[in-house]
């Protein structure tokens, strides 16, 4: 295809990528060099007829506002805020690394300081409910090809659902079923005869609630692929496998997992980028207080309503962007590699 | 393979108890839900027993009969959720709509190319496909303040459509690659252009990968909460958004069940799609997948 007529199909999409991808991410980068403008104070005199006069300091909005128009980014800061106690936090750090009673310490004080608390969450829910979904999914799947053909209709219906629900919208049906005075909620409470149990109140339980969540919603998706994956393993192998006297299980581990491998490993890739970003089950499940995330604490400052914080918000989101692509990079430098090879 | 097939009979029990268990889990929070979303809120959030939430103690109490639909009428014309629903509808099916015409012209070029510039293009798609929506979402917001577009659905609607764009080329890429080449070559070399080729040719057998791309574009239209939730104002609000909103301020009205209902309404299309477009939505989850 020539030049020009590639380019003539695709510019559309490409302008559309570079507008509202590319620049959003410079705009990302720019503002997270900038801090919002401290507001602006004047000391006034109110002098009264009786009472003599006292001083005050307010907040001259006048001034604050001009001082916005001349540079809506804010004042130049540099990578200030890359550092600052809400993000790196490197002194905080360093006084954590330099003056410490052992790993349990550096782990709980490293918890305490706001993005690696974000942090934390993010990574453990990624690395945690990725492989849970991918294993409860190949177990639906090989189930699911034992099962009589009239079970199988519905069981793909239904398992689709926690799939393409409305994250948000998921977690809050859920968040109202383990309300104490959910079903879910009510239920635990009799299982464990603890009438104050509260999955909200501990950080522990909330952790396993967003990660059962996150299971719920991811599982189908890993079903769904191994259970196409599954029609294709060849059969001659099987029966081979079988004739040489192979057990359920070794067929199972030595046939079919080394079969459904590729797939696995494209699941997995598109789990954990999705999973990096977990945001709406927070808000859902009101977990805020025990569980944060990259994604939310973005979202947190965004939506701060005294004082929009964009310099804080782009800093989070520059890191969190250098996140994915630390991520990214295996497949990176593979899809790389293997068109290098192909050409 | 019927050798293969055949199962012990524990096993095949256990496999089906397996099954069952899931299906329940699977089913049972939206079935509960839409259940409960027909009473009121001191049978569904019970503080005595919940059988008053499937017998409808209070509900009956309260309104003389067993179901209410008040739930509906509060959220649907009391606190104006049928707004919402029209902003959803208009946001979704132009998102679905421009990003498939975007994505099919794109998709298409890369598909045929075979350059190296198209590779990159792929990769850098890739990249942006694993972009976290909130990181962008804080890069639009001084911008549109300053530009004087923000708040606006139009605005969303194009936010959207390029956040969508990296999924759909792919998506769209990888079902043109399945299109024989000799098909639209065969068109040029009896003197079409290759944008005729393209009309003629190509558009009528593409539809099956357009429809499963478009679901999928419109799923993200639909669910998305990032963007439409930091972007829209007020008035402009679509339903997730509008949900969320509902969370502040209806817990303290006691009107949760308004919530209850508008989460409701707002899985019903969700259900409907899964029941008409099963077979595509499975295709198109495995179609990247079993080739890659």
């Amino acid at each position: 295809m020539p030049h020009k007529t590639f380019l003539a199909f695709i510019l559309p999409s490409i302008i559309a990528m570079v507008l509202f991808i590319a620049l959003p991410i410079i705009s990302v980068a720019v503002q997270s060099l900038y801090v919002e403008h401290d507001k602006v104070l004047v000391t006034v005199e109110n002098c009264q007829p009786l009472g003599g006069c006292t001083t005050e300091t307010v907040v001259d909005s006048e001034a604050t506002a001009k001082l916005k128009a001349v540079a809506p980014l804010g004042e130049f800061n540099g990578l200030g805020t890359y550092f600052n106690h809400a993000h790196l936090a490197i002194d905080e750090v360093a006084e954590i690394v330099s003056d410490n009673t052992g790993f349990a310490d550096i782990v709980a004080r490293l918890y305490n300081l706001p993005f690696y608390r974000a942090l934390s969450f993010t990574l453990a829910y990624c690395f945690i409910v990725t492989p849970l979904a991918m294993l409860l999914g190949f177990l639906i799947a090989l189930a699911i090809n034992m099962v009589p053909r009239l079970l199988k209709g519905p069981v793909i219906f239904f398992s689709l659902l926690p799939m393409i629900i409305t994250p948000l919208i998921g977690s809050l049906i859920l968040y109202w079923m383990i309300s104490a005075e959910g079903i879910l909620g009510v239920g635990l409470k009799w299982l464990f005869s603890d009438p104050t149990l509260s999955l909200k109140s501990s950080l522990p339980l909330t952790w396993i609630t967003l990660i059962i969540y996150g299971i719920w919603t991811n599982a189908p998706f890993s079903f769904v692929v191994f259970y196409a994956g599954l029609q294709t393993v060849p059969g001659d192998t099987m029966e081979s496998a079988m004739i040489d006297g192979a057990s359920r299980w070794e067929r199972i581990r030595y046939v079919v997992m080394p079969h459904l491998r590729p797939l696995a490993t494209f699941v997995a890739l598109v789990q954990l980028m999705d999973n990096f970003r977990v945001f709406e089950p927070i808000v859902g499940l009101s977990a805020q207080a025990n569980a944060t995330s990259l994604s939310f604490a973005i979202f947190n400052d965004l939506r701060n309503q005294n004082a929009q914080q964009y310099g804080s918000a782009a800093t989070t989101s520059m890191l969190t962007i250098i996140g994915v692509i630390i991520l990214l990079m295996p497949v990176l430098i593979r899809t790389w590699r293997e068109y290098h090879q192909k050409s | 393979m019927s050798l293969v097939n055949r199962q012990p009979f524990t096993l095949k029990l256990v496999a089906s108890l397996f099954i069952i268990v899931w299906l329940v889990l699977a089913a049972f929070p939206f079935l509960w839900t839409v259940w409960g979303s027909f009473k009121v809120e001191s049978d569904f959030f019970s503080r005595e027993s919940f059988w008053h939430a499937i017998t409808g103690f209070y509900t009956q109490k309260e309104t003389g009969s067993a179901f209410t639909g008040n739930g509906y009428y509060g959220a649907w014309v009391e606190s104006k959720f049928w707004k919402a629903v029209i902003n959803t509808v208009i946001v979704t099916l132009s998102v679905t709509v421009i990003s498939l015409t975007l994505g099919t012209l794109g998709g298409y070029a890369l598909a045929r190319s075979g350059r190296r510039y198209a590779f990159w293009i792929l990769i850098a798609a890739l990249v942006f496909r694993a972009m976290p929506h909130i990181t962008l979402v804080s890069g639009y917001m001084l911008p549109f303040f300053q530009l004087n577009i923000w708040g606006y659905l139009p605005t969303s609607i194009i936010v959207l459509v390029a956040i969508n764009q990296p999924f759909t080329l792919w998506m769209l890429h990888s079902f043109f690659l399945s299109i024989p080449k000799d098909l639209d070559e065969s068109a040029m070399v009896d003197g079409c252009s290759r944008f005729e080729a393209f009309r003629r040719v190509v558009i009528p057998v593409m539809w099956p990968g357009v429809i499963t791309t478009g679901l999928f574009s419109f799923l993200l239209g639909y669910n998305d909460f990032a963007v439409t939730a930091m972007l829209l104002s007020q008035d402009n609000q679509t339903m997730v958004p509008k949900i969320s909103s509902y969370l502040g301020s209806i817990y303290d009205n006691g009107h949760v069940m308004y919530a209850v209902a508008a989460v409701v309404s707002a899985t019903v299309p969700l259900f409907m799609l899964v029941l008409f477009f099963q077979r595509q939505i499975v295709s198109g989850l495995t179609a990247g997948a079993v080739k890659g």
